[in-house]
Formats: C-alpha cells, structure tokens, sequence
C-alpha cells in the first residue's frame, strides 16, 4: 500500500531537508481552536484519530499501544481501532464512550490545531459549553444512516450560543450508504433548514467516512459529486474573521505590579482592541481618565499591544486601579451597572435558586450576585422559551442578574473577553454556572431592534415643519404607551382618551396590539421575541404617525421594562409617555369572557404574561391608573390631564 | 499573532491570576525543559517585578549532577527564592533506584516527598510544567487541577473552565495544581526555547557521555554510586536525553543532534513519544492516571 501524500507527509520532507525553514514556517502558523461535537456513535473519535493518523502526528509508540488495545478491547475486533487514540481515562475506555472535554493538538503546513473533543450524550450540555467557550469553528458530525436528530440542533445551537460563528457539518459515515449524493443532499436541507434560525455566518457540508478517510484529509475517489474540500483542507484554509466584535481597547487588570517605589503597573491581557503610549483611557467602574505612558514588557517597551496579549500599562496619573477594574478607550466604552441581562448555561447538580447569593466572576473581578429574575428556559431541542422557576444541570435559561457593586461589561456578541462570566457556588466553590451576557435592553435572542439598515440608506425629512402641523393641529405629537396585562383595560381607555381629543378638536390614532397582529405582525407569534418585535413596528409606527403631527395612542402589553425602553427610545424620549394600568388578577379574570386566563393555566398558551411568563412592572411610568377604583371615563380624565400638563394639547 | 505568541500570553495570564487570587503559590521546579520554560513565562509575567513565589525543587539526591548545578546556578543569578526538599527519611533508610523498583521509589521519592513539602510550608496553588499532549490520560487534565485536603485528585470533582475565567476558589486544606503550559505540545516547547533563547540543562544536547546498556534503555553513569554489574563497563556514547529526571532512571537516546534545531528534527523525524525514554511509565497503559491520583503529576 502506498503512503497517501498528506500534509503529514509535505511536511516530513521539509523536516527533513531544511529543518530551520520548517521552523521559520512552523513560528508563523496560527492557533486555530475547533469544537467537535456528536453524539457516542457518530465516530467522532475515529475522526479525531483519523486526523491524527493521516497528518502523522501519532507516535509510534502510542500507535502500538493502540495496535495492542484494538485487539483486547477496541469495539472492531482486529481492525486497527483509531478511536482509541484519542479516548483516554481509564473508565471511559472500558465504556467505550468519551466522557469530558478533552484537548488534542496537531499542526499542519498553516495551522496549529486545538481540537477540544467533547461528547454528545443528552446530559453534557455543561460539557460542550465549555469546549465551545474557547473555539472559533465548530465540527458537527451527524451519522449519515441516522440524518439530523435532536442531538444535531442541541450542538448547533450551543455553539452558536457560545458565539462559534464557523461551522463544518461533518455527514459521517457515507461509506454505510454507498456514499449516496441524494442521502447526503436530503440531511443538508433538513440542516439548512433549522439552521435558518440561528444565524450562522459560515456554514459548510462535508460527505466524509472517518472510518476509511474518506474527505477527512484527501478528498475521496468514492464521491466524485463532491466538488467541496476536505476536512483538512477547510481547516487548514477558511478563513477566520477576527473577533467579530468591538474593536476599541479593554483591558481587565489582573494585578496592581508595584516593585519599588519608583514603578507603578497595571498588568492584564488586552481583551480588545489596541493600546498605545499617549491613547487617553478610562479607568472603569470609577470613570477617571488618565492615559497610557509606557507598555512594558520583559523584552522592552512596546509600541503597541493589541488583543490577546499579556502586557504592564504605566499611567499619566496616580488614580485609583485595583485588580477587576477595567482600563478603557474613551470611546465606546463598556457599560457600567449592578444589574446584568444574560444567558446562563448551568452546570451545577444543585439547580440554581433565583435570589441565592452566588461568586461571580466577571474579567478579573469576583464579586456576589444573585439571579434577581429568571425570565424563561430555552428548549435546547426546540429552541423554544419556556416559563421555568429554576435552571437544572444542563439547562440554559435568560436571566437578569443583580450584583452586589456595580461591574464594567460588554454584550458576549461584542466581546467575549468582557462579556462573560462564571457563577460560582459560595459553600462548594464548584463552577455552578456560565453567562453570555447580552446588549443592555435586547432581551430577545435575534432582535430586529439592533439590526443595521441593509444597504446605504439616508432619510429624508418633511416638507412641512412640525411646527407648522403643531400649529395647523394644537397640539404637540406625543406617543402614549397604555401598558398593562391583557384585559386591564389598555384599548378600551385608549379609545376613550381618542374621543376626548377628537370632541376638542385635536387628532389623535390608536394603535393596538390585536389590530397589530392582524396585519403588519401577521406572521408573529407570542414568544418574548416576537412580542418584543411587535412591539418595535409598534414604535417604528408610532414615529411616523407622531412625524405626522398626530397624536399616538398605542395599546400594547409589553411585559419587560427593557423592551419598554426601547420603545421609547425609538419613539423620542421628549414626545413619549407611559400608562400603566393595573387591576388584580382575579379582576383580570373576571372580564376575561374569551377564558384566556384559563387556557394560559391550563398551559394551552405558553408565555402569557403574568400567568406563564413574567410581567415586569413598568419601573418608572408617567401615570398609574387603577382600573379597579376608577372607571374608563375617569381613567380617560386623567390622561387627558397629563397630556395638558406636559403641554401637548394646547 | 503567532501560535507561540498566543501560547506565550495565554500562560503569562493564568501565572498572573494565580499570583493574584492564591495566598501562597509555589512554583514547583524539576530543573527539566518544561520547567525552564515556566520560570521564563514567570519572569516575563511579573517583569520589571522579582517572582511573587518560591521555587519548589524535589530533590530525590539521584539527579543528574548537571541538573543540580544548573539550579544552583540559575537561582543565584537570577535572585530566586529557592526551597530544596529532600525526605531525609527515605535516603536514611537507603531508599534507591537501585534498592527499589521504579514505582515504589518515585512514591517514597518524589511523591511523597512533594506532598511532604506541599504540607510543611501550606502552599495552596502549585505551579506545575505538564502539558495535556504528553499522554492520552492529560488531555483532559484541567488548567486549574483542585485536590483535597490529601491531594488527592478525583476526575469527577473537576470544574468546568470557560473562556479564560479560573476558579480558584477552594476550601482550607486544599490546594490546586495550576499547569499554564497546558495547551503547549513539545515542538511549542523546543521552538520558544529557542526563539527565547532560553538557557537549557546541556544533557538534552548529544555529547560523548558514558553509558550502559540496561533492559533496552541506555543508561549514564552519572557518578560511582551506581553499582556495575561483573563485567559491565560503562561506554562513551554519543547520546541525549528526552526527559530529565533521576540518571538511573532515564533513558538516554542515542543521537548526534548537537543544536537545538536537530534536536527538534530527530524528534519531528523519530516519531517516538516523549516518555518513552522515561522509564517510570511503562509500568501499565494507566500508570500516569493511577500516579496522579495518588498525587503525581
């Protein structure tokens, strides 16, 4: 049998006729870190030994040690058994399952590899999160006789929540279904298909057999329909865009370096960005700004040090900087609060307890926290959100985090460095739990609220003032927001406000969310998404209509303060205004003639607010109306007073 | 970046962190390659600043006489802080690779007398040069590795690490083993020696030394306490070592890779594993398992 030619085998030759090329080459190759994930059978550790063996990177040694192993204990009798290369701890060996994460490094002509190998089995959420937190590209294997399972969507979406934006979805095993071109087509659609929903930036296909290497280093001769690369060569070649997030400078101070009194440092891994002598920074969370003298280092002062290295800032000035501050570019800077949105993966076999005081550790800062809300559970299967009262092993939950001093952050989509955090339990001191933390306000997973227009777009204002309307009209265009659970009363007091405006002579709409729903949010549905995203067209309209010199009365539930606040960003803070309209539940009940309340507790509507999924309470609302005490028309009155005292209706 | 550049920032992190959230950190020293390059890491991470933690050598007594004396050397010129343990107990009682086998001599040895020293000054973070691509049973061996109170280490209590965030949050008694090189493999090693310019122990370079041929391991008489066999005559033979460690125990292969870069060409070429030339491993294909839950690395 001939020796395939791998790039293996390039490189034997260069190690051997000029070693020092091989090493000037070997200095400038890149880390690559990639995830793979699938389930026991899939033959995940095939490939990764197949990997190994193929770029000649198992030592003869370990290759006899597994010769020896195939024949006493390898789960193909007498054949060469490339799984056990990589398997490792005892226990797992006899099992024949892989059962944590493990690392494995190999190298090619451009590349260093760090595959971080973790298994597939259903309860090893906690597992794959933790490879993945590291990786930049993500191996997906699915089993070609199998096609995509629920296991398959769970790998998907965990590395796309760990922010993986390359994925290489590996169909294993087309050797058992005669390397079939229609087989492997119909997995791909049933693939794209779901993944439609993630987002994923760069996405690929490979027909592949470990077993006999088939598209895992040589493109194989048994699928000549296979126009793509190999494994390897994908690897070796696709490119890897850098970071994908902030650009602007952030360093998270590990350790305050004082020698002698002559010399004051700051030393800590850049985590964004790029530093230079004379750049002006912020020291956060104390907000003092200084700037940057001196990059030191052991091999003389740099000129500039940008993500990820390991540096000693010198400042201008003798602030104040401890450990788990951050040293920031003024501009852009990261956010600063006690309270943090996140999605939190948890790894504790204690299930979290909402309001328990945990460590978290945040860049270099440990501080107590506690999970003030815990708004739903994400079916990692469906990706849908369920109401929940608490997060198990494994389960991945949204949750708003309140922290004992406030910490400087970033969204994880920005920054993975200051975006992330680990819960820790304070009695056990084991790692109980892993956060993304997401944009201030953007509660929703893939909100349209932070999209960017496509194309170059500029706007066009009116032909008219609105002063000119204003004047036309009397009156001041203002958005009124009637918030409230279902059946307090939002439309009824809307349109009684529309009346009263209408009898004085002055213009105003209602917009209402079931109006909404029947055409402009046709096609959404009522999870806190979709919520969230009717309520932005909400805003989006209520702008023109207000652009227009109308007044705008909107009657939306809108259950989260954030998603509220968005809106009224959107709207104008000057011209905006919030109802908020309470009443019992049992009262709630009591008008509900349509029996939703009742189909909400049965469980027939997921995510209804305040029966199964939360309703914050507006945290600051422009008027509160009991609609209990007061009766539509008096409830009327009083908006009407507020619109006078805020000088919108002249 | 490159690779070495990304593996040289990641370990000066982890240095950094330990040194910032461990009361008492110890930097456990073997004097070997690995080793060397953790005590530069160290030096780059706490520059213009003196090492915040001692050194920790376990001296079984058997060592090369070359180790020794580049320690000795590399300490002073350095200003390190410098511990040298040794259990008196177990060479008072002729304790030897001679005397006996492999395994029980390295407990006496070396791991009991690590976890002596560990004890007698209650250092509660170790610093240790292994890497996970040394063998099967290390790749998944954590950056943070926590052992109780008997340090002990137990695969099932090991946390999770995410991004670059270490727990090293433990209970008194315990301690953790903080391995920085983790995700280094061999060659990474060679290379930054060299592009470092990093001082080396000279054994790991060929040169004529004097050597007998022991069970297929060639072994060098480092000094006459090393009893011949009738007959046996030690030969001068060109040869370096892989791995440092006790003389008798380490087998030296045979080469005449003088510099660092043919150093690193055997090794690419020859395709054999690093520990093969160490002896104490072949005892079962777990053994690096069994050790470090006995409290080895």
């Amino acid at each position: 049998m001939s020796e395939p030619v791998t790039p293996g085998s390039d490189q034997r030759q260069l190690i051997e006729r000029d070693i020092d090329d091989y090493l000037a080459r070997h200095a400038d190759k890149e880390i690559l870190r990639v995830l793979t994930c699938g389930s026991v059978d899939d033959g995940k550790s095939t490939l990764i030994g197949r990997l190994l063996h193929d770029s000649q990177l198992i030592h003869e040694d370990q290759l006899a040690a597994v010769e020896r192993e195939s024949r006493t204990g390898g789960s193909r009798a007498g054949e060469l058994d490339l799984a056990l290369v990589v398997d490792g701890l005892q226990a797992e060996r006899e099992q024949g399952i892989t059962i944590d994460v493990a690392y494995r490094y190999f190298s090619a002509a451009r590349r260093k590899f760090i595959i971080a190998d973790t298994p597939g089995h259903e309860q090893y959420t906690r597992n794959m999160a933790t490879g993945a937190s590291n990786c930049d590209a993500a191996i997906i294997l699915i089993d070609a006789t199998n096609g995509v399972l629920t296991q398959t969507r769970r790998h998907t979406f965990i590395a796309r929540l760990l922010g993986i934006r390359h994925l290489i979805v590996a169909v294993n095993k087309m050797d058992l279904v005669e390397y079939d071109e229609a087989t492997f087509a119909a997995i791909r659609g049933d693939y794209e298909t779901f993944a439609s929903r993630l987002r994923v930036e760069d996405l690929n296909f490979i027909p592949m057999s470990a077993l006999h290497g088939d598209n895992v280093v040589e493109r194989s001769t048994n699928m000549p329909w296979y126009r793509g690369a190999s494994l390897m060569h994908l690897l070796e070649n696709m490119h890897i865009a850098p970071g994908g997030g902030i650009d602007n400078f952030r360093m998270p101070v590990q350790r305050v370096s004082r020698p002698d009194a002559s010399f004051r440092g700051y030393s800590g891994s850049v985590a964004s960005g790029a530093v230079r002598p004379g750049d002006s920074v912020v020291v956060l969370p104390s907000g003092l700004a200084t700037e940057v003298t001196r990059i030191v280092t052991m091999d003389g002062d740099l000129e500039e040090a940008s993500a990820p290295m390991a540096v000693t800032l010198t400042l201008a000035d003798q602030v104040d900087v401890g450990r788990g501050d951050i040293l920031a570019s003024p501009v852009n800077q990261p956010r600063v609060s006690d309270t943090i949105d996140a999605t939190l993966v948890w790894m504790g076999e204690e299930p979290m307890a909402p309001g328990r005081q945990y460590i978290v550790k945040q860049g270099a800062k440990q501080v107590f926290g506690r999970v003030e809300t815990l708004r739903d559970r994400v079916d990692v299967n469906t990706l849908e959100p369920l109401p929940a009262s608490t997060l198990a092993l494994n389960e991945i939950g949204r949750v708003r985090l309140v922290l004992a001093e406030p910490v400087p952050y970033d969204a994880y989509e920005d920054s993975r460095a200051t975006g992330s955090f680990i819960v820790i339990d304070r009695l056990s001191n084991i790692t109980v739990g892993a956060g993304m933390i997401q944009a201030p306000g953007g509660q929703a997973t893939h909100s349209h609220w932070d999209e960017t227009p496509h194309g170059a777009l500029t706007a066009t204002g009116s032909a008219v003032t609105a002063e000119e309307k204003s004047q036309r009209l009397g009156q001041t265009p203002v958005t009124v927001l009637f918030t409230g659970l279902s059946k307090s009363g939002k439309t009824v007091i809307a349109q009684a406000v529309e009346r009263k405006l209408f009898d004085e002579g002055r213009l105003a709409t209602v917009i209402d969310g079931q109006n909404f729903r029947l055409g402009l949010s046709r096609d959404l549905g009522f999870s806190a998404e979709d919520r969230s995203e009717n309520v932005r067209r909400a805003a989006e309209s209520a702008r023109q209509i207000n652009d227009a010199g109308l007044i705008c009365l909107t009657a939306f539930v809108v259950p989260l303060d954030s998603v509220r606040e968005r809106a009224r960003a959107v709207v104008g803070r000057e011209r905006f205004l919030e109802v908020f309209l309470t009443a019992p539940i049992e009262e709630l009940k009591r008008r509900d003639e349509s029996g939703l309340f009742e189909a909400a507790e049965r469980g027939e509507i997921p995510s209804f607010p305040g029966v199964s999924s939360e309703f914050e309470e507006p945290a600051s609302p422009d008027l509160v109306l009991d609609t209990v005490s007061l009766g539509v028309e008096d409830c009327a009155l009083r908006v009407m007073e507020l619109l006078r005292q805020g000088g919108f209706i002249h | 970046m490159t690779h070495i550049e990304q593996l040289e920032a990641e370990s000066i992190h982890i240095i950094r962190e330990v040194a910032a959230e461990f009361e008492n950190p110890v930097l456990l020293y073997s004097i070997g390659k690995d080793s060397t390059v953790l005590l530069h890491l160290a030096h780059k991470a706490f520059f213009p600043g003196r090492l915040p933690f001692p050194l920790l050598h376990v001296d079984t007594t058997w060592k090369f006489r070359e180790m020794i004396a580049f320690r000795d050397r590399i300490a002073r010129e350095h200003g390190l802080d410098l511990i040298v343990h040794t259990n008196t107990r177990g060479v008072a009682d002729n304790v030897t690779p001679f005397t006996y086998d492999s395994r029980k001599y390295t407990d006496i040895m070396k791991t009991q007398a690590l976890l002596a020293a560990l004890d007698k000054h209650g250092f509660d973070a170790a610093f240790g040069g292994a890497r996970r691509d040394e063998e099967r049973s290390r790749a998944k061996e954590r950056v943070y590795s926590i052992r109780d109170r008997n340090h002990r280490w137990d695969p099932r209590s090991q946390r999770p690490e995410l991004w670059n965030l270490y727990n090293g949050n433990i209970n008194r008694g315990e301690e953790v083993r903080v391995f920085p090189l983790s995700n280094w493999t061999e060659i990474d090693v060679w290379q930054y020696i060299l592009a470092e310019n990093i001082e080396i122990v000279p054994l790991y370079l060929a040169a004529e030394r004097p050597v007998v041929e022991r069970e297929g391991a060639l072994i060098m008489v480092d000094d006459d306490r090393m009893p011949l066999d009738p007959g046996e005559v030690p030969e001068q033979r060109m040869v370096r070592f892989r791995t440092l460690g006790c003389y008798p125990l380490s087998g030296a292969i045979e080469s005449t890779a003088r510099t660092l870069p043919e150093v690193i060409q055997e090794m690419l070429l020859a395709r054999y594993s690093e520990r093969q030339g160490r002896l104490i491993d072949h005892d079962a294909a777990s053994s690096m398992e069994q050790k470090k839950r006995e409290g080895y690395f």
